[in-house]
C-alpha cells in the first residue's frame, strides 16, 4: 500500500502524472491515494521530488 | 445549445492562449483554474526564450526579473564552456507573467473563474460535451462543444476521455527548485551544471532572480531519484556552494520529456501544453511550446465551431499543425535528448576541454551540440533539423 508521510506533500501532481491507473486524487492543498485502484507498482515513489511517499510492503531481498 | 463554446481547463500559460484565441476567433469561452490564484503556486524555472516570447508579446518590465546575455555550461570537472548571447532570453517572474496573459484572454472575451476543480467529464456516447467541477464545495457542471485540456503535467482530464496521457518513468523529470537569497551571482547570467555530479538524466540550473536573488533548481530522471530525491541533491548543492544563501521559496514538480503525445484530440477534446507532452525534451522548457500548442488549439476550436464540427476528424488542423510547425523540432530535440542520455561524464568533460579552446565569440549552442556531435555522429543529422526550427 502507498502510503503520504503526514503534512509532507507540496502537491506538484508529479505522482498523478505518472500513475499508470490513476489512482491518486490530488486538489489544491489535498492528496489521497485511491487504494482499491493502485496497483502498489511504486512509480509514485520513484518520482515524487521530495520523497513523500512511501510503501508499507516488505523491501525484498534477494539471496537470504 | 451548450453553455460555454469551449471550456478550457487550467490557467497556465497554455491555457490562457488558448482562452484568448477561442474568444479571439468568437468562441464564447470560459477558463477553469483548480488553484486559488492563476500564476501561483510557480511550478517552473521560469527562464524563457527572447525572441521566442516576442512572438507573443512585448513583455512588460514588471515581468521580467532578469535579462539574460551570457551562459555556461558546466562539465562534471566543473571545466566553464561560457558564451554570450545579446537578447537569450528573460527570467520572468511568472506569478506576473500567468495572470497577464490571463487578463489577455480575458481582453479577448474569455470569462475565467478560480478554485474550479474540474473531476469529471460530460460525454454523450464517446464526445466531450462538458466538464463537471467543484467550487468551494459545490458540484457543478456546464455543457461545451469543446473542452480544452490545458491541466499541465498531471493531464487528468484526457485520461477521463480515454486518452493515455500518463507519462512514462524514464520520460519524467522529477525536479525541485528554490529561490535563494544572498547569493552573489551574475545576473546576466544562466549556469548549467550538468553530468552525473548533481543531476543524472538532467541538469542543474541557477537562473538570476535580480536584487542578489537566483533560482537554484534541478530535474532529474525518475530512474534516479527514490535513493536520492531532486530535493536532497538540490540542498546538498546549495549548502556546498551557497552555504550563506537564504530560502525564501521552494517548490517541486515533474517535467514531462517524452514526446507529444500521439493523440492530442478526441471528439470535442484538445490537449494542449505540459498536458500534451509538448516541453521541449532537451530543455525540459514548456511556456513557449505550450503558448504554442495553447494558441493553435484556441484558433483551431473557434474554427471548428464556426464549421459546426468538433469531432475529432473536425480538429484534426491542430494535431497537423502542431506537427508542421513546432512537432518536428520537438522530435528532433526528444532524439537529441535520448542520445545526449548515453553522453558519459568523460565524454562530456573531453567536449568541454575541446569548447574552451574554442574563442568564445564563436562559441553558441549551436556550436557546443555540433561538438557534442562529433563524440556522437548520429545526433548531427537532429541538431540541424532542431536549430534550422529554432
Amino acid at each position: 500500500m502507498i502510503l503520504v508521510k503526514d503534512n509532507r506533500c507540496d502537491f506538484c501532481g508529479t505522482c498523478v502524472a505518472v500513475c499508470p491507473v490513476d489512482a491518486i486524487e490530488l486538489r489544491e492543498a489535498d492528496i489521497s491515494i485511491i487504494h482499491d485502484t493502485c496497483i502498489d507498482c511504486d512509480l509514485c515513489i520513484w518520482v515524487c521530488p521530495i520523497d513523500v511517499l512511501t510503501s508499507d510492503k516488505p523491501v525484498e531481498v534477494e539471496n537470504v | 445549445m451548450s453553455d460555454y463554446d469551449v471550456i478550457v481547463v487550467g490557467g497556465g500559460p497554455a491555457g490562457s492562449m488558448a482562452a484568448e484565441a477561442a474568444a479571439k476567433g468568437g468562441a464564447k469561452t470560459l477558463l477553469l483554474e483548480k488553484d486559488r490564484d492563476i500564476g501561483y503556486p510557480v511550478r517552473c524555472g521560469e527562464g524563457v526564450g527572447a525572441r521566442a516570447l516576442r512572438q507573443f508579446m512585448n513583455p512588460d518590465p514588471g515581468m521580467i526579473a532578469a535579462t539574460i546575455s551570457k551562459v555556461r555550461m558546466r562539465s562534471p570537472d566543473n571545466t566553464c564552456v561560457d558564451f554570450g548571447q545579446e537578447d537569450a532570453g528573460y527570467i520572468l517572474h511568472r506569478r506576473i507573467f500567468d495572470v497577464a496573459l490571463a487578463n489577455r484572454a480575458s481582453k479577448a472575451g474569455a470569462e475565467i473563474e478560480t478554485r474550479a476543480y474540474v473531476d469529471g467529464l460530460l460525454m454523450e456516447d464517446d464526445a466531450v460535451t462538458g466538464v463537471k467541477y467543484q467550487y468551494m464545495g459545490q458540484h457543478r457542471s456546464l455543457t461545451s462543444k469543446i473542452v480544452i485540456a490545458a491541466d499541465g503535467v498531471e493531464s487528468r482530464v484526457g485520461r477521463m476521455a480515454g486518452l493515455r496521457t500518463s507519462t512514462k518513468l524514464k520520460d519524467m523529470e522529477s525536479g525541485y527548485q528554490v529561490t535563494v537569497g544572498n547569493i552573489d551571482v551574475d545576473q546576466e547570467m544562466i549556469d548549467f551544471y550538468v553530468g552525473d555530479n548533481w543531476a543524472p538524466g538532467g541538469y542543474l540550473w541557477i537562473f538570476p532572480k535580480g536584487d542578489g536573488m537566483a533560482n537554484i533548481g534541478l530535474g532529474i530522471l525518475g530512474i534516479y531519484s527514490r535513493y536520492n530525491s531532486a530535493h536532497d541533491r538540490t540542498h546538498s548543492f546549495i549548502k556546498k556552494y551557497f552555504p550563506k544563501a537564504t530560502i525564501l521559496a521552494s517548490v517541486c514538480g515533474g517535467i514531462p520529456i517524452g514526446k507529444t503525445l500521439k493523440k492530442i484530440t478526441a471528439h470535442g477534446l484538445m490537449l494542449t501544453g505540459d498536458a500534451a507532452h509538448m516541453v521541449n525534451p532537451v530543455t525540459g522548457g514548456g511556456i513557449i511550446t505550450g503558448m504554442q500548442g495553447g494558441q493553435i488549439a484556441g484558433e483551431v476550436a473557434a474554427l471548428a465551431i464556426q464549421k459546426g464540427n468538433v469531432s475529432e476528424k473536425g480538429l484534426e488542423d491542430y494535431p497537423n499543425r502542431w506537427h508542421r510547425t513546432e512537432g518536428k523540432t520537438h522530435e528532433a530535440f526528444y532524439r537529441i535528448s535520448q542520445t545526449i542520455d548515453t553522453i558519459t561524464d568523460e565524454q562530456l568533460n573531453k567536449i568541454a576541454h575541446r569548447l574552451v579552446k574554442t574563442p568564445s565569440s564563436e562559441l553558441s549552442l549551436l556550436k557546443i551540440f555540433t561538438t557534442v556531435a562529433r563524440e556522437k555522429p548520429k545526433m548531427l543529422l537532429d541538431v540541424t533539423r532542431a536549430f534550422a526550427g529554432v
